[in-house]
């Protein structure tokens, strides 16, 4: 069906250099008309930027090399430039403004105009017809802050096709995703293509690309790998994928553990805690659990169930409000009242929202990965930089954090490269029980086999870890036993060993009655 | 370019900032025939600005928060005018009256940084009634009118280093003192070396770090020379020396200790400055605390240079302060900023103040100037950090630019289908 003459867009032999960095280093590409096609390769291998040397991003004079977009060479100085050809990017972290409408962001510096300034109905009207077409039922006025990631994306994909694509670019739109709203995602991908939109995806989620692409260019360290032509109706090799991006074969996707519970180090009694504005709504609601020395112990649940929440709350009542419940370490009840005290206790957090919650932007690299445990450091209060520099080396070696330097801004770091630092900052305090949000979203299968190799030794060491995560292969293929969630409310608790993908999802999307389940 | 990265390690925007105030020093000194460059302006600069430049050591850490201080000059005029009526009416040592001062300007900072901190109020609304309210505190306590001040207090603000031991030509003690920052920082390079080399890091070439000493070696030698040579009885001037030991004491605070760190984490994103267990509340409350007390003292400073505090003290004090601050190179949003890049920024307002009115320029050409100037250098980093540049000496010295092809890349691409 596809023409293969027929290309859309040719770059040719891209490089692009930051001081210090060669991002890209001769990346070709070719997209042919009406096709999916993905871009895959590891942290920092210069999708991103290859993207953004596409879209106008970084504008023609920054990089060397070519584009050529239906024929033609394309020279953009700018976003606006690229969108009038056509061109829309949708990037790896969400551009909408958490405080407008859906309707004023879809239309954000695209405005419909009437007499004498802003057409509000018109735009409205128009914004509840992209809504229908990209499935998202909710009142157009209502504020994104108050939408979960799913339909967020979705917005942001009302915002693109709102404008005249022929060509949209998605930076890992799923990455934040559960499954079925990534699925949701994929299918209208698909629908778009079969309106003849011509996709460039780019995911770390090799099921995906396999499901959905019809031609996938493999980058590594800044050069075109491969472009794989996926023949109709076949699925490409996933291990071939993970061959092309890391260079050598990943004989399996999960390492061994063996788990080996110890006494128990957490203990969760009643757990209660209101949500931090609207007080009568209850986000954990009694929830009851108990994590060993050695385990790895997992929660599912679906976006909204109160993951996040009960961690936070946990991690020094840093969300919600306290109402009632005991929580005991070592079998001693503790009541951490902010995180310095939870810290102290030897605990843990890595947030699931690195930008926002996770990482100061501004800073460097090394001053991150001590900032949360900075007295260790630091002899009287005054900060040791070699010791400093040490702990950040380390880090950057062992996680594998892509950069020239660790004096390096971590604002500079690719999307995957920034995950890490926020999980370096955090085995950097060695805690006791680590507890991970959503931690390998975004990064890439070799270091999401590194870090899986992370959470086995420092469970081997008699450390208890707490994951959260919405990937329940992840769960499966890590943990040793998995508590599901649902509406606040532990519904469940499976051994890993006899879970299977359909038994979670059954308990995590259980109604919960009024009576207070636990394991 | 590199070497001059390497030589000036990474600041190279204050290394640039630098540059434009010798460059507008020598400019003045040509333009007024010679007039800027002596001892005696120099020690005048020094004692006329020092206690806005005390101000902007404080504002910056305020600044780096994300919130600003607009009641420092009312501040500084209400402790001014205490000290000075508690001295001239219950006859207390000048050093007891200092400290009284300092104590009062902690209070008038925990007031504020209470709001702040712990009320969530915005410091712009805090310190705009501070601004109000010390200013009338000032005119309520002294009546509106001057009070003098003994002249054991004047040594704070006007103040000069005794003359001792053999004729060398110099003053003594700016010599001794000059010698010594030599040796400080001889010692300082060679032990950061050693450092680096002990834990594997990249050390600098010996060449590097010789070179730099070298270049020190002279800047202090020289101002040592202008300083110990002016008239008899003159030396490097005790504000200056305070506002030294105050820059490298706040520098050293900002860039090391843990407190410093918190700085910098809560003005770059507060949310998860909490999250790493920061104690946010506690960081605003003591910056704008310290804040207050650097106000206390630059208002001492002035008032001992003017042998008496009255009504009018530290008028305007708050704007030259915070465009010190964001000439040297800090950012609105907070989270950016630091304590030398301040002071140079500071003492770039102060070369042009002072040559202008030694040109005998008026006071309306030389706010005009001014306001430009501030606005010129902010808009600089602006248009450079979009450029991404990395700073303004790129412009002061551009690089060559890699033409294409010049490296050519090896491409490695396999099609298969
Ligand atoms: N503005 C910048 N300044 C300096 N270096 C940069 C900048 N943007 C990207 N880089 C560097 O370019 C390289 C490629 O980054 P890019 O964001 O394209 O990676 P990526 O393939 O998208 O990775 P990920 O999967 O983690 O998102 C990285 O080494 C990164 O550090
Ligand atoms: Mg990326």
């Amino acid at each position: 069906m596809l023409d293969h003459t027929d290309a859309i867009l040719e770059m040719k032999d891209i490089v692009k250099e930051f001081p210090g960095v060669r991002a890209l280093d001769g990346v070709s590409l070719r997209v042919r008309r009406g096709e999916i096609h993905a871009i895959c390769g590891e942290n920092g291998a210069g999708k991103s930027t290859l993207m953004k040397v596409l879209s106008g991003v970084h504008p023609h004079g920054t990089y060397r090399g070519e584009i050529i977009l239906e024929g033609k060479p394309a020279k953009f100085s700018n976003i606006r430039d690229s969108e009038g050809a056509g061109i829309v990017i949708i990037h790896q972290e969400l551009a909408l403004i958490p405080e407008l409408s859906i309707t004023e962001n879809i239309f954000l510096g695209n405005e419909v105009r009437g007499r004498g300034g802003i057409d509000w109905l018109t735009a409205r009207k128009r914004a509840k017809e992209l809504m229908v077409r990209v499935g998202l039922h909710d009142d157009p006025d209502s504020q994104i802050k108050n939408l979960g990631v799913g339909k967020q994306q979705l917005v942001e994909i009302a915002k693109a096709i709102s404008k005249n694509v022929s060509l949209l670019i998605l930076d890992e739109p799923t990455a934040a995703l559960n499954e079925s709203d990534s699925a949701h995602l994929l299918d209208l991908i698909r629908e778009f293509k079969s309106h003849g939109m011509t996709c460039i995806m780019i995911s770390h989620k090799l099921n995906e690309i396999a499901a959905i692409a019809d031609s996938i260019t493999i980058i590594r360290d800044g050069h075109s790998v491969e472009t794989i032509n996926v023949p109709e109706g076949e699925r490409v090799d996933e291990d071939r994928l993970i061959r092309g991006m890391v260079g050598r074969p990943l004989t399996s996707r999960f390492p061994e553990h063996t788990s080996n519970p110890g006494e128990v180090l957490l203990e969760v009694k009643d757990w209660t805690i209101r949500h931090p504005e609207v007080s009568e709504r209850l986000v954990c609601k009694g929830s009851t659990f108990q994590i060993r020395r050695g385990e790895i112990v997992g929660f599912a649940g679906l976006m909204g169930a109160g993951r996040t929440e009960l961690a936070r709350s946990l991690f020094g009542r840093s969300y919600g409000r306290y109402v009632k419940g005991s929580m005991l370490l070592h079998g001693k009840e503790v009541s951490p009242k902010n995180v310095e005290q939870a810290i102290e206790l030897g605990l843990a957090y890595v947030t699931e929202d690195r930008k926002v919650l996770g990482l100061n932007l501004l800073d460097a690299i090394r001053t991150t990965v001590v900032s949360a445990d900075l007295p260790r450091i630091s002899p009287r209060g005054v900060v040791d930089r070699n010791a400093e520099h040490v702990a950040a080396e380390k880090y950057r070696r062992e996680l594998r954090i892509k950069t020239p330097s660790v004096n390096e801004g971590v604002m500079k770091l690719s999307g995957g490269n920034q995950q890490k630092v926020v999980v370096a900052k955090w085995l950097f305090t060695e805690p006791e029980l680590l507890i991970l949000d959503e931690p390998t979203r975004g990064i890439d299968v070799g270091a999401k086999y590194e870090m899986y190799g992370i959470m086995n030794s420092l469970a081997a060491a008699g450390k208890a870890i707490m994951m959260i995560s919405s990937e329940l292969p992840e769960l499966l293929g890590t943990c040793d036993r998995i508590y599901t969630v649902s509406a606040g409310l532990i519904t469940g608790c499976v051994d890993a060993k006899d879970a299977t993908q359909e038994g979670l999802m059954r308990l995590m999307t259980l109604v919960p009655t009024n009576t207070t389940t636990a394991a | 370019m590199n070497a001059l990265k390497q030589l000036f390690g990474g600041s190279l925007r204050q290394f640039g900032m630098l540059f434009v105030m010798v460059a507008l020093a020598i400019f003045f000194h040509l333009l007024t025939g010679g007039l800027v460059i002596t001892p005696t302006n120099l020690m005048n600069l020094l004692n006329g600005n020092s206690y806005i430049l005390v101000l902007a050591i404080g504002m910056v850490m305020v600044i780096i928060i994300g919130h600003i201080d607009l009641s420092v000059g009312s501040v500084a005029a209400f402790v001014g005018i205490v000290v000075a009526i508690t001295m001239r009416d219950w006859g207390i040592p000048w050093w007891v009256a200092f400290l009284l001062g300092l104590a009062l300007g902690a209070l008038c900072g925990a007031w504020q940084g209470f709001w702040v901190a712990y009320m969530g109020i915005p410091g712009f609304i805090v310190t705009l009634a501070g601004y109000m309210f010390f200013r009338g505190a000032n005119q309520w306590v002294g009546k509106s009118l001057t009070v003098p001040v003994p002249t054991t207090f004047q040594y704070l603000g006007a103040g000069y280093l005794p003359e001792w031991g053999a004729n060398t030509g110099m003053n003594n003690s700016t010599l001794l003192l000059g010698l010594a920052s030599i040796a400080v920082l001889v010692w300082m390079q060679l032990s950061q070396r050693r450092a680096l080399a002990k834990i594997g890091a990249d050390v600098p070439p010996m060449s590097v770090t010789v070179t730099r000493l070298i270049l020190v070696t002279i800047v202090i030698g020289y101002l040592t020379w202008m300083f110990g040579t002016g008239r008899p009885g003159s030396s490097f001037p005790v504000p200056g020396l305070i506002l030294a030991a105050l820059v490298i004491l706040y520098s050293y605070i900002t860039s090391r200790t843990i407190f410093g760190r918190h700085i910098y984490a809560v003005g770059g994103n507060r949310l998860a400055a909490e999250l790493s267990g920061v104690n946010t509340r506690r960081t605003y409350f003591l910056v704008m605390m310290n804040m207050a007390m650097l106000s206390a003292f630059a208002g001492m400073m002035f008032v001992g240079r003017a042998n008496a505090s009255g009504p009018f003290d530290g008028v305007g004090w708050e704007l030259d302060a915070i465009a010190a601050v964001f000439i040297g190179g800090a950012a609105v949003s907070g989270g950016v900023g630091t304590v030398v890049g301040s002071l140079i920024g500071g003492l770039v307002m102060a070369v042009l103040n002072n040559g202008l009115q030694l040109m005998s320029a008026g006071s309306d050409a030389t706010q005009m100037i001014k306001g430009l100037v501030l606005l010129a250098a902010v808009a600089l980093d602006v248009w450079q950090k979009s450029q991404n540049k990395p700073s303004i000496t790129g412009l002061l010295f551009p690089s060559r630019k890699k033409e294409p092809g010049e490296t050519p890349a090896p491409v490695t691409t396999t099609t298969s289908s």
